[in-house]
Order: C-alpha cells, then sequence, then structure tokens
C-alpha cells in the first residue's frame, strides 16, 4: 500500500539524517522535502475523487486483535496534506532558520520522523493505530521542545510537556483497553455502528477526552503548550500550533459521532472548549512575547476547534474542518513570520516588532494578512470559517450546553479579534527604540536567498489564506468530502459573502469591539507570575520527585539486617495470614519416612541449631553447609536427583562464597550494633520459623487441579525430545522462567561486581586523600 | 595458599581438563538424565574454585579467564536468542526443534535445539562463579589484577 510505504519512508529520512548525513543535514532536508512533496502528491492523486475509501490493515497482534488498520478517507486526506504540506514549507524555512546551527542533524531527523508519525496518526482508522503514532508524536515532540538541551528552561518545558501528554496517553490507552474489552473492537467506524451506550462507554469516551484534552492542551491541561515554545520557531510552527496539536481535535473528529450522545460528552467538550478558548484569549491579550501570544491564541483557537468538533452537530463539524484549515494555514504562517522578525532583529517583543516594517517589509505584510484572517476579517479565510462556526452554533439545538457553546465562542472571537489587532498594533506602530535592531543588524548578514527562503513560506500562507477566502465557494466544496466523512449529514458549504444574517450581525459586533479592545491593549504589560497551571504541574511534580526521594530514604536506608529483617517479615505474614483464613494444613501422613530419611532429618536440625548457638562465625557457616547438605540428601532419598545435584553444588560454592566475604569480617559474633535489638532478631526469627512449616504443610494439601507435571511426562519426549523431564521443563516447558532466571543471576552477579569495585575506588580515592594530606 | 607442588600439579593437570569434561557431559546429559546447563556450569564453577582455593587463577587449557563479564553477555545472549530463533521460522519462542544427524563412528546422534538455551545457562552459571570469585576474592590477592596489597 502506498501510503504506507510513504509512512515508512518519513521514517527512512529521520534515521538517514541521524544516522547517515550527519554532516550534510541539508542533504536530508532535501530528502525530507522529496518525501513530504511525494507523500502530498501521493495523497492527492490517489485518495482525491475515489469513490471508496482505500484501506489497508496491517496485521500486528491479531489474536489480541491489535492491528495496524489505515483508512484514507476524506478527512484523513486533508490532515494528510496538512501535514504533509505545511511540513515542506517549514522544513524548507528551516533550512534558512538554523543556518549555522548545529542542531539542525537532530532537527532533521527528528522532523521528519514526526512528519511520519503524524501522518500515520491522521490515516489511522482504529484507536489503536492512533494511539501507537499519538504516543510517538508525543515523544518527538518531547525530543524537539528540548532540542536545544543545554538550556534549562527548554528542558523543563520539555519534560512538562511530556509529562502531560504522556499521562493523557496512558488515559487514552486504558479507554481503549476498555473498548476493545466491551466491544471488541477499536474501530471507528464499527464503534459508530455498534453506538455504544452506558457507564463503560461514558468511563471510556471521559478517558479518550482526557487522551484529547492533554494532546490538544485543552483546560485544564493548557499550561504545557505555551512552555513548549522555548523550542525552535519551525518547531512550534510546525507541531505546536499546526499538527500535533491537532491530534487531540483529530481524534475528537473521529470519536464524537460515537460517544456524541453519551451524557457526559457534550458538557464536558463545550466547557473545557469554552473555557481554553477564553484564559487562552485573555493570555493572548497580555503576553509581551509575539511568540508566546501566538501559542496562546493557539490554545484559545484549540478550543474553538474543540467546541466544534466535540459538540456533534454536521454543520458545527463541517464547520471545524474548515476552521481547522484555515487555522492551520494562518497560524503556521503567523508563527514563521514572527521567526523571520526574530531572526532578523533578534527580538519578539511586541513594544519593539514594529521595526520589522522596514527590515522584512513583505514579510511584514504577509503577517498581517495571517493576523487577519485569525481575527475573521472579510475578505480572508478565516471570516468564513468563523461565521460558518457562529451559523452551526445558532442553528444546534442542545439547549443550555449550546447556548453555552454558542455565547462562549463570541466572547472568545471578541478576544482574538482583540489580540489580533494588538499584534497588528504593534506591527505598523514605530517602536521607541531601534537601537538592538541597528545593533543586531549589524553582525548578522544574511543571502538574499536565505532571506528569501524565510519570508517564502510566510507569503505563501499569506495569498493562501487570501486565496481560500475569495474561493470560499469553491474550497468550500473541497471540505464536503472530509467532512462527510466524519458525519454523513455533515455537507454545506462556505461562502465569502453569506448575506445579511444573525450570524454576520454578530460578527460586526465582535470585531468592533474586539478591534477596540485590541488597539487599546497596552503592548508592554507584563504578567508578573508564572502561568498558574505551570505553577501547579511544577508543585505537583517536584513533590511527587520529593515525596519519591522520602519513600526510597525510608525503605531503603542501607542498613542489610533492615532489608532482610522486612524481607523475611513480609514473607511470613503471607503464609500465616493465609492460614488463619484458609485454616491449618493437617500434620497427617508426616511420619513416612523410612529411618534414613530421620536420621538425616535430625542432623540437619541439630545443624540447624548449632548455626544459631556458635560464636565462631567460621564455624557458623560450616554447620550452614551442612544443613544444605542435609537436604540435598534428602531431595536424594525422595527421588529428586536433579534438586539434589544441584542444591549440593550451589551448596558448595555458597560456602566459598561465605568465606571470601568471611575474611573481611570479625571471628566472632559480636554484639548487634545495628538498630535492631535482639529481642526483635529472635522475634523475626521464630516468625520465619512458624510461617514457613505452615506454609510447607498448606501446600502440601492445596493442591486441587490435577499436577502439571503429569502433562510434562506426557508431552516430554515426543515434544521437547527429553526423556529428564527436570530439565525439558527448565529449558523447554518452562523456559520463560529460565531465562528470567539467568537474567536475574546475571543481575545480581554484576551488582556484586560493581559493589566490590566500587568500594575499592572509594577506598583507594580515601587513600590518595590521606596521601596528598600527609606529603 | 597449597604450598604443595604436587597437589597444584594435579589440579592443573587432571582435576581442570577432567572437571571442564564432566561439566560439559552433565550440560549434554541433562536431556535425558539428571544433569543440565545449571549443573554442568555449577560442576565448572567448583573447578574454578578448587583452582582458586590452590592459589591459582581459573584457567581453561593454560589461559586465565580475564573477563568473566563476556562470558556473561555470550551466555545470556546464547539463551536469549535460541529463545527468539523460532520465532523467525514462524514457531512460539523456545519451540523446541530436534534433528537427528548421522556421524561417522559414532552413529545416529540427536540434537535438541534447547541444548543451545541449556549452554546459554551454562555459561551464565559459570560466568557469575567466575565473578564472584574474582571480585569478592580480591582481597585475598589470589585472582588480583593489581598488585596485591599484602592483605592476603
Amino acid at each position: 500500500m502506498v501510503f504506507f510505504a510513504a509512512v515508512v519512508a518519513h521514517f527512512a529520512v529521520a534515521v538517514l539524517a541521524l544516522i547517515g548525513l550527519r554532516r550534510r543535514p541539508v542533504i536530508a532536508a532535501c530528502a525530507g522535502l522529496v518525501v513530504l512533496a511525494g507523500t502530498a502528491l501521493v495523497v492527492a492523486t490517489q485518495a482525491i475523487g475515489a469513490t471508496s475509501a482505500p484501506r489497508k490493515t496491517i496485521e500486528w497482534l491479531p489474536l489480541l486483535g491489535f492491528n495496524f488498520t489505515f483508512q484514507v478517507d476524506g478527512f484523513a486526506v486533508v490532515m494528510a496534506l496538512l501535514v504533509s504540506l505545511l511540513g515542506f514549507g517549514v522544513l524548507a524555512f528551516s533550512i534558512a532558520y538554523f543556518e549555522h546551527d548545529a542542531t539542525f542533524t537532530r532537527f532533521v531527523g527528528l522532523f521528519m520522523a514526526f512528519a511520519g508519525s503524524m501522518t500515520g496518526l491522521v490515516l489511522a482508522e482504529d484507536l489503536f493505530t492512533m494511539f501507537i503514532f499519538w504516543e510517538l508524536t508525543s515523544v518527538w515532540s518531547f525530543l524537539l521542545i528540548g532540542l536545544h538541551d543545554k538550556s534549562e528552561v527548554a528542558r523543563r518545558s520539555a519534560v512538562r510537556a511530556l509529562l502531560t501528554t504522556g499521562a493523557g496517553g496512558l488515559c487514552m490507552l486504558v479507554g481503549i483497553g476498555l473498548l476493545q474489552n466491551q466491544f471488541d473492537t477499536t474501530s471507528f467506524a464499527q464503534l459508530r455502528d455498534l453506538a455504544p451506550t452506558g457507564t463503560m462507554a461514558s468511563v471510556a469516551a471521559s478517558l479518550l477526552l482526557l487522551g484529547a484534552f492533554t494532546k490538544s492542551a485543552q483546560f485544564p491541561f493548557h499550561f504545557w503548550l505555551p512552555g513548549a515554545m522555548a523550542a525552535p520557531t519551525p518547531v512550534s510552527a510546525y507541531l505546536h500550533s499546526a499538527t500535533m496539536v491537532k491530534a487531540g481535535i483529530v481524534l475528537l473528529a473521529r470519536t464524537a459521532p460515537i460517544f456524541g450522545d453519551t451524557g457526559v460528552w457534550r458538557w464536558w467538550v463545550v466547557l473545557a472548549g469554552v473555557i481554553t478558548m477564553l484564559i487562552g484569549g485573555w493570555r493572548a491579550l497580555r503576553e509581551t512575547d509575539a511568540k508566546l501570544v501566538l501559542a496562546h491564541s493557539t490554545v484559545s483557537q484549540l478550543g474553538l476547534l474543540t467546541v466544534l468538533f466535540g459538540i456533534g452537530s454536521p454543520y458545527a463539524t463541517y464547520a471545524g474542518v474548515a476552521h481547522l484549515v484555515a487555522h492551520a494555514i494562518f497560524k503556521a504562517g503567523l508563527f514563521l513570520g514572527v521567526g523571520v522578525i526574530d531572526h532578523e532583529l533578534g527580538t519578539r517583543d511586541v513594544s519593539k516588532i514594529g521595526a520589522a516594517r522596514r527590515a522584512v517589509p513583505v514579510s511584514v505584510v504577509a503577517i498581517g494578512a495571517c493576523l487577519l484572517s485569525m481575527a475573521g476579517i472579510i475578505p480572508l479565510f478565516g471570516f468564513a470559517t468563523k461565521e460558518k462556526a457562529l451559523v452551526a452554533l445558532l442553528d444546534a439545538e442542545f439547549g443550555l450546553v449550546g447556548s453555552i457553546a454558542l455565547w462562549g465562542i463570541v466572547a472568545g472571537s471578541v478576544l482574538s479579534v482583540a489580540y489580533s489587532v494588538r499584534l497588528l498594533h504593534a506591527l505598523v506602530r514605530t517602536p521607541n527604540d531601534s537601537a538592538s535592531h541597528d545593533q543586531h543588524h549589524a553582525h548578522h548578514e544574511a543571502s538574499v536567498l536565505m532571506r528569501s527562503t524565510l519570508a517564502a513560506p510566510v507569503v505563501v500562507a499569506a495569498v493562501v489564506s487570501l486565496g481560500f477566502g475569495f474561493a470560499a465557494s469553491t474550497v468550500g466544496s473541497w471540505l464536503v468530502s472530509p467532512s462527510s466523512a466524519l458525519d454523513v449529514k455533515a455537507v454545506s458549504k462556505l461562502a465569502l459573502w453569506p448575506g445579511i444574517n444573525d450570524a454576520l450581525l454578530i460578527s460586526f459586533v465582535v470585531i468592533a469591539i474586539g478591534a477596540v479592545i485590541g488597539w487599546k491593549a497596552p503592548l508592554e504589560s507584563k504578567l508578573a507570575q508564572q502561568p498558574r497551571g505551570e505553577r501547579v504541574f511544577d508543585v505537583v511534580y517536584d513533590s511527587t520527585i520529593a515525596g519519591a526521594k522520602r519513600i526510597t530514604a525510608v525503605i531503603q536506608p542501607g542498613s542489610l539486617p533492615i532489608y532482610v529483617g522486612i524481607t523475611l517479615l513480609l514473607v511470613s505474614i503471607a503464609p500465616i495470614s493465609a492460614a488463619f483464613v484458609d485454616g491449618f494444613g493437617s500434620l497427617s501422613g508426616l511420619t513416612s519416612g523410612t529411618a534414613l530419611e530421620a536420621s538425616v532429618s535430625i542432623i540437619a536440625i541439630v545443624m540447624a541449631i548449632g548455626v544459631a548457638v556458635l560464636q565462631s562465625r567460621f564455624t557458623g557457616a560450616m554447620f550452614l553447609g551442612g544443613v544444605g547438605y542435609a537436604i540435598a540428601a534428602l531431595f536424594a532419598l525422595r527421588g529428586a536427583p536433579d534438586l539434589a545435584v544441584t542444591q549440593l553444588l550451589v551448596e558448595t560454592l555458597t560456602i566459598v562464597v561465605f568465606l571470601l566475604a568471611l575474611r573481611a569480617m570479625t571471628r566472632i559474633t559480636t554484639r548487634p550494633v545495628s538498630r535492631f535489638p535482639q529481642i526483635t532478631r529472635m522475634f523475626i526469627a521464630a516468625t520465619v520459623g512458624i510461617a514457613i512449616p505452615l506454609l510447607a504443610l498448606a501446600a502440601r494439601d492445596a493442591r486441587t487441579a490435577p499436577s502439571a507435571s503429569q502433562d510434562y511426562f506426557a508431552r516430554s519426549v515426543d515434544e521437547a525430545g527429553g526423556r529428564n523431564v527436570v530439565n525439558v521443563i527448565l529449558v523447554d516447558f518452562r523456559g520463560f522462567d529460565t531465562m528470567g532466571e539467568i537474567v536475574v543471576l546475571a543481575i545480581a552477579a554484576l551488582g556484586v561486581a560493581n559493589l566490590v569495585r566500587a568500594a575499592e575506588q572509594h577506598r583507594r580515592a580515601a587513600i590518595s586523600v590521606k596521601e596528598v594530606a600527609g606529603s | 595458599m597449597i604450598k604443595s607442588k604436587i597437589l597444584e600439579e594435579l589440579i592443573d593437570r587432571w582435576l581442570t581438563k577432567v572437571g571442564t569434561l564432566v561439566a560439559i557431559f552433565i550440560t549434554f546429559r541433562g536431556h535425558n538424565a539428571p544433569g543440565g546447563g545449571f549443573a554442568g556450569g555449577l560442576i565448572l564453577g567448583a573447578v574454578f574454585v578448587l583452582q582458586y582455593l590452590a592459589g591459582q587463577q581459573p584457567t581453561i587449557r593454560r589461559k586465565p579467564i580475564l573477563n568473566p563479564e563476556r562470558l556473561l553477555g555470550f551466555g545470556l545472549l546464547l539463551a536469549l536468542v535460541t529463545t527468539a530463533a523460532p520465532l523467525f521460522v514462524g514457531g512460539a519462542p523456545l519451540e523446541s526443534y530436534i534433528w537427528s544427524i548421522t556421524l561417522p563412528q559414532i552413529g545416529k546422534v540427536k540434537i535438541v535445539s534447547s541444548t543451545f538455551f541449556d549452554f546459554g545457562v551454562f555459561f551464565v552459571v559459570v560466568a557469575v562463579v567466575l565473578l564472584v570469585l574474582t571480585f569478592l576474592g580480591t582481597r585475598g590477592g589470589a585472582i588480583s589484577h593489581e598488585p596485591t596489597d599484602g592483605v592476603g
């Protein structure tokens, strides 16, 4: 399947960039451009106008129902086109942006890996496939935010973003698991046909919503997105405004037809969306860093999209698709435009960016056009889509929820007009000082080629915003297929001039109020504190780490007696409490042994007592070995030669190890110097002494099912080709257990080695310090 | 530790060789009779312990084993590869494959794929014994990588 090959090609370029072309990132970037353009071409030629959506399933774990399923329906097409075309523009921009920047190699690799994951995500036809790519995008986002890994701010922001989206991803996984368990499918189409209702469906829907909200930065998880602006501009433009943060919207779009009518869905979606819209808009109005203004405006616009896609009315869905396209275009243009200004002036402060008018006039005009689209001013595309959204919500009949959504969007639109106009104001007015600009410009002489490479994507975004506005009805007809892929009833059209109606009147009022607020809004206003959401996250994060450290300090104090004591007590508690619940094992039949067995047992007992009472460590170790040998003898007498041989050998080696260790200790057992008093030790010993026999007795009577070994006897020779069942169990039937055991053994041995090594180094360091002090 | 030349020779010439052979034999034998990789590994480990107690370095064919970690990795890798190998031919992990081949002079020999797994266990156990000897024994100076500091 060609679409799958396209996804794989992204990752191939990523690997190439990170490994093969480390020294030639520009070549890797060019390969990336080819792949992105090729993907766009493939999607456009293969899927547009196709009568049925191409579909492909790649089996992964068919027994568990986990397969990769891709379907290229209308919505997938529009999303995939956005991902690859915007990717193309942003990658082209980044070649100039990252000129002389050593992180470009890593950027190209991660960028292509992200683009591949995102393409996979939007083509996914079932929740599970989507989840896999979803998590991948979170990881790439984390790495890209932290691209400048020397920066503390970047690292913290990256961790915040990863933990927030990761937590949401886990919730989503649980939701997917519930659905899979309950309905035996995770396919969007099949779930839609099943139309799940009931508590389980509501719980699953809520969990999926958590995933969508964290990814798309909806309240109360909106805080990570502005922090993610620590990333370089191309990353912000692509991941954190145009594509990745839309993943949550994609999930909403895909699942709203399934869960739209379950009780909690609509309320939750509308409330979260409206609150996010207002918070984002308000902060965008007060932020002084132009990039952060855009970040908060993205949060706000995502709120609008959440409402449109989540409310589940056909027209709203159509409006959502339209606005999603409009937003992706103008916001990518804006981010890149701010990147151009930043690159040119070395500042993004809204009170200073007015100087850009002289430095990069073309880009500034393009930015202005994108801002007008964001504000929803006629004749730009943003106007047509926002009109559609208002019309859709005016028509929707959802009672109170519908009204909240409508008025929320109206208020949000006032804010979005306001922050757009504020930025516009910042661009057109003459800044107070242009000193910083001149100074920066002196040592920054980019070539004409590079400058036009930087400006081109911004201009393209502006031209498209304008062109789509004038061709609104044509573009509107293109969007019918995507939205009807989500909801068959979502067939509508766009128009640049819809005629005088309620929505238009509302728009005029909104624009008038917003423009006044925006023009009057101060450009220098300072936000005193870190955003509240970020602070809450940091408090939770820091206290989790601190709590973990405290717990570790309590349960791992570094004292061997405490470790052994706790382990033994816990081992004893289980059988003793079980014995009280299930009754004690019977003593009958314990006398069936022969005289030989009895005498060996007596030897073992005497030796064990000897271990406890002897004062010399050396003799104690010897006696302990004697107990082991006696046990081995019992195994042999009872017809378990394998066990006996192993026990004998292990015991031998254990004694040697004991003796090796004893050389480092005093010869006589002294009074305990640890915090454990003698009486505690005796108590622990007695508990273990009672518990283990109880366990042995209970185990003897506990069998209810037939012994598994009978089956093994029957299968041993035929299936595993061995007559020694014990060994066949070890290496074949239960070979995984053995595998695990030898790994544990290996880790323990390496642990011993490293502990000794560390102690040795410590000792040497101490000696050398002493020598230095002495000389 | 042991000053007697005869004893040293005895260990060097006979016990080491015979012990190694016995260990390998026990490992092979495990599939049909008491034994196996664990027991075999422990026997070879015991041989090394004996060498150590005689004040020698653990040797195989007179070459001291300086890198038990590598042996450990090799054993784990062998076991892992045997575990995963059936996946590549469409089987379940650790599924046994039995081959019968006829060798000249010896006759028909049955080879079971799980024997390789058992040898993985064997090497891990040997390596663990060696690691413990090397690191807990260093203070004695017998297998010391550095000049002895006179504690032993």
